[in-house]
């Protein structure tokens, strides 16, 4: 068994796992944050995104035991006190989900990519770095007029609040 | 049109918990005492199982329970079935092969379920899995359709001799052959359409959980229709009768057709639960959805059209083979027949048709309904024919098509469908104007400067929806009726829920159905709570495919409200000592028209719930019940252009332009709608550039991950232009026709007649992916 010990989203937890334990999975069953979802076997579909220390990560990828030690920020913390983050409120108002199972990891994604492109976002760039992330019900047309509309709005404060 | 009414752009009530992580799938319930099944599943195609051996497994730390499907078999639990009947052109029922949950004698391709292993985690279990022998002696394998065809091929069922389900015909073949011997020009092709994964992002998953105590079983479970689940499981499954069942679907990640089937896993879940006395979950890994969910498509066509010397048509002929794979899955023989060859007219006056459909048996997985279901298979072979007989003809495909469409209704076709309302004119005007048709060759001239092939192709679809009245349905072999039932009950203090049997896993029905009763009302939609998706809550209902909710769905509710409507007004011209007849219903306020005498919605409920002051002889209470039969399919069409660039270099295909112009009839939700169309334009776009499904010649599946099989990408797609024209549907009282499955209808023939156009080759089979690009390129050289 390993011991692991995180922050998520803010609070210190402490947990035993199999080794062979995946973060996502201790994530969803230890700590029973299930807005993290696993859709693939393959790191393709990037469901299970995360940020691990302030980038994001398949944890599906990563074992619990190696997120030991590291700061984690899910899906349920990724709105800033109580109110929704702007990528949240875009993604509402753009219809960028149906039925909401990539959502999550979408979510997760875009806030990294925007924190990386603190200068804003065009079309072919945000097509081009959400590869790792499948949606089967949008055709992506609204998730990236969501990010592109919460990058503009996040402007030049987008690396502070991603 | 209220705020909130119908035809406004409301934003989704349901998105806070989706984008929040608060969203709760099948996989994130967590019941006291739960364990985590694995299944043990064929390596082999096709193979005689000659032992199973679970002694090591058995003895494996953590292991509660391997069950096999001989002990499943000896508690009386039933085989697999489909639900449809369709008989051969000589009259003989449909062969269908026995599916037993879990396979005892033999496995019949990769991914049949063999045994359960039950453990107190999921790694246990799978450990486990590892451990159970299964002897098995090989057999000869076949995964082609036409292979499975030839003498002498290897037998998968007893009950179907050459692996032949049904050879079923449709229409007037003496009259058809009589149009063709008077065609001035016959164009004939061979058309593929590729087998595909449905691939929802949320893999199948099920909780199956026994309580002794009161003898009740409870199914979660990823179903797009759990009353249809409940009923299947408990009159031919034998898992326990209706009211010892409970089947939840709560949040589901996508479903596309292929979580419409009562699959083995929930089965043999229930019944282990009972066994073992413990819940039991199963998830399926994504591997495991490639292997065993149903998959899509797969035919083989021959297909011929006649056309008088003023390309008029006079004739059309079909032959199909459809590739069933190793077990008829639960609507399986419907989508090649009844929802494919009624669809052949397509937007045109053909005089007569003749259809043939072959079913049969491989070792590959169960096909059945995906997006569309049969209607993309019949548009593809239609607008590919009708592009291809344009280019032999040298006419204009736009003119050609415009030429033979359907110009009054109501319109009988030779193939059953009887068309209600449509004008195909203004959708291929809406579309052509969108995507500036008539700008094209200079932007052809502009890229050829730029050593780009750059092509235009068109798609004008129909599609019947709205599945469907029950009588004609059941003439045609269904098992069920295809009405829909809602339930509206409204609280004393004036809020609502809509209990509905139609089931929601993207389609927001959450909002829009919400909707009906603002309009209705004129209350705020947060005041409406839609209830869907558990058969404790929802007596019955038949669930979501085949773009039903809107028309057969929304049309239950709407008849519920006529019933609440009615008796609020008569609670209302009793309170305000008024006629009945000038009672009207606005902005939440019930008044008596022309004049200043209302009172608040909210008590006119209370009057019906306090019963002090109702008139004479009515029951308190304000609650009312409505189940609606559609009397037809309602029919959704349009028209797709795809505009494409190529690199002769690579064989590269980049989609520039994508316009779809749909005809849905009235729309209750524009930006619900469009979402509709996008996604499903990503499904058919997917299918025509990218996805491709491969077994080999031994049965195994070689693209069973997203390693392998080319899921539509952000960077694949472009945005799309997506507009509409609207004639209303006279068959509903809303109007309404269906969005959900048109874009993958439309969308591949308009993709691969640009690709066509752009290469001039027609000669290229889907998926055209770069390779299969540059060998055609070659090829026409």
């Amino acid at each position: 068994m390993a011991k692991v010990e995180l922050v998520v989203n803010g609070r210190a937890v402490k947990g035993e796992a199999e080794d062979r334990t995946l973060l996502v999975h201790f994530l969803r069953e230890n700590l029973g944050l299930t807005g993290t979802h696993v859709g693939c076997d393959t790191s393709q579909c990037g469901t299970c995104i995360v940020h691990v220390d302030g980038r994001a990560v398949k944890s599906c990828t990563m074992l619990a035991a190696q997120a030991s030690g590291s700061t984690v920020t899910t899906i349920e913390g990724l709105g800033l006190n109580g109110e929704l983050h702007p990528l949240q409120a875009a993604f509402r108002e753009h219809h960028a989900l149906q039925c909401g199972f990539c959502t999550p990891g979408m979510l997760m994604s875009s806030a990294d990519l925007i924190r990386r492109h603190p200068d804003g976002l065009d079309e072919a760039t945000v097509r081009l770095e959400l590869e790792g992330n499948i949606c089967r019900c949008t055709g992506y047309h609204n998730i990236v007029k969501a990010v592109l509309d919460a990058s503009e709005k996040m402007g030049k404060g987008a690396e502070k609040a991603a | 049109m209220g705020v909130e009414g119908i035809g406004a752009r409301v934003l989704r009530k349901e998105d806070k918990r989706f984008i929040t992580g608060k969203g709760k799938y099948t996989d994130d319930m967590v019941v006291p005492g739960m364990k985590h099944a694995t299944f043990v599943r064929s390596p082999h195609a096709h193979a005689r199982i000659t032992g199973i051996d679970v002694d090591a497994a058995k003895a494996m730390s953590g292991v509660v329970a391997v069950l096999t499907g001989s002990e499943l078999k000896a508690d009386g639990i039933g085989n697999l079935i489909c639900g449809w009947m369709i008989h051969s052109k000589d009259g003989t029922p449909m062969k269908m092969g026995a599916w037993s949950p879990l396979a005892t004698d033999k496995v019949r391709y990769v991914g049949d379920a063999v045994a359960i292993v039950i453990a107190d985690t999921k790694g246990e279990a799978r450990d486990a899995a590892e451990a159970v022998e299964v002897s098995y002696e090989e057999l000869p394998v076949v995964v082609n359709a036409l292979d499975a065809m030839q003498q002498g091929a290897p037998e998968i069922h007893a009950e179907a001799p050459d692996n032949l389900i049904f050879d079923w015909d449709l229409g007037d073949e003496a009259a058809t052959n009589a149009a063709f011997a008077k065609a001035a020009h016959v164009t004939s092709m061979d058309i593929v359409n590729n087998r595909l994964v449905p691939n929802a992002m949320e893999p199948r998953a099920t909780l199956g959980v026994y309580d002794s105590g009161e003898d009740h079983y409870t199914c979660w479970t990823t179903s797009q229709n759990p009353h249809v689940a409940r009923l299947v499981m408990s009159a031919f499954y034998n898992v326990a009768p209706e009211n010892k069942l409970r089947v939840i679907a709560p949040d589901v990640g996508g479903g596309f057709g292929s979580k419409i089937y009562i699959y083995p896993e929930e089965i043999t879940c229930l019944w282990a639960s009972r066994k073992t006395g413990v819940p039991v979950k199963w998830v399926a890994d994504r591997t495991e959805s490639f292997l065993t969910d149903a998959h899509g498509r797969d035919h083989v066509t021959h297909a011929e059209i006649a056309f008088d010397s003023d390309h008029r048509i006079l004739g059309l002929k079909v032959a199909t083979i459809a590739n069933l794979g190793a077990y008829m899955s639960l609507f399986s023989s419907c989508v090649p027949t009844y929802l494919y060859a009624t669809l052949l007219s397509g937007q045109y006056a053909i005089p007569a048709i003749h259809a043939n459909v072959k079913t049969v048996y491989t070792n590959t997985a169960p096909v059945d309904a995906y997006r569309g279901a049969g209607r993309p298979e019949a548009t593809y072979v239609l607008e590919r024919i009708m592009e291809t007989a344009a280019r032999e003809l040298k006419i204009s495909p736009a003119e050609l098509r415009r030429k033979n469409f359907v110009k009054s209704f109501p319109h009988q076709t030779p193939v059953i469908m009887c068309y209600d309302a449509g004008d195909f004119d203004a959708t291929l005007d809406a579309a052509m104007n969108a995507a500036d048709y008539a700008g094209f060759e200079n932007r052809r001239q502009e890229a050829a400067k730029r050593g780009k092939l750059r092509g235009i192709g068109m798609s004008c679809y129909i599609e019947a929806c709205g599945l469907a009245p029950s009588s004609a349905v059941g003439s045609l072999g269904a098992g069920v009726g295809l009405w829909e039932s809602a339930e509206v009950r409204v609280n004393a203090v004036g809020t609502i829920e809509i209990l509905t049997g139609s089931h929601s896993h993207g389609q927001g029905h959450e909002t829009t159905f919400a909707q009906l009763a603002a309009e209705r009302f004129g209350v705020p939609i947060d005041s409406v709570s839609i209830v869907h998706g558990d058969t404790d809550k929802v007596q019955m209902g038949m669930g979501t495919y085949g773009s039903r909710s809107g028309a057969v769905g929304m049309s239950a509710i709407a008849k519920a409200l006529d019933k609440v409507e009615a008796k609020a007004k008569k609670i209302a011209a009793h309170l305000l000592e008024a006629d009945e007849a000038d009672i009207e219903i606005k902005n939440g306020d019930v008044r008596v028209a022309g004049t200043d005498k209302s009172v608040p919605w909210f008590q006119v409920a209370l009057a019906a719930y306090t019963a002090h002051n109702l008139p004479s002889g009515m029951e308190p209470g304000l609650k009312e019940g409505a189940f609606y039969d559609p009397s037809n399919f309602t029919f959704p069409g349009g028209c797709h252009i795809c505009e494409v660039e190529i690199d002769p270099e690579t064989g590269t295909t980049e989609i520039v332009q994508f316009v779809a112009a749909d005809d849905f009839g009235n729309i209750i939700n524009p930006m619900i709608v469009e979402g509709q169309v996008h996604g499903g334009l990503a499904q058919g776009i997917g299918q025509a550039l990218l996805e491709a499904t491969h077994y080999d010649a031994s049965g195994q599946l070689l693209t069973a991950s997203y390693m392998d099989y080319t899921m539509p990408r952000a960077v694949d797609l472009p945005s799309f232009t997506v507009t509409n024209t609207v004639t209303a549907c006279p068959s509903n009282p809303l109007g309404v026709k269906g969005c959900g499955e048109a874009g993958a209808i439309g969308s591949p023939p308009a993709v691969i007649n640009a690709v066509t156009d752009a290469i001039s080759n027609n000669n290229l089979a889907m998926p055209a992916t770069p390779q299969n690009v540059w060998a055609a390129l070659q090829a026409a050289k």
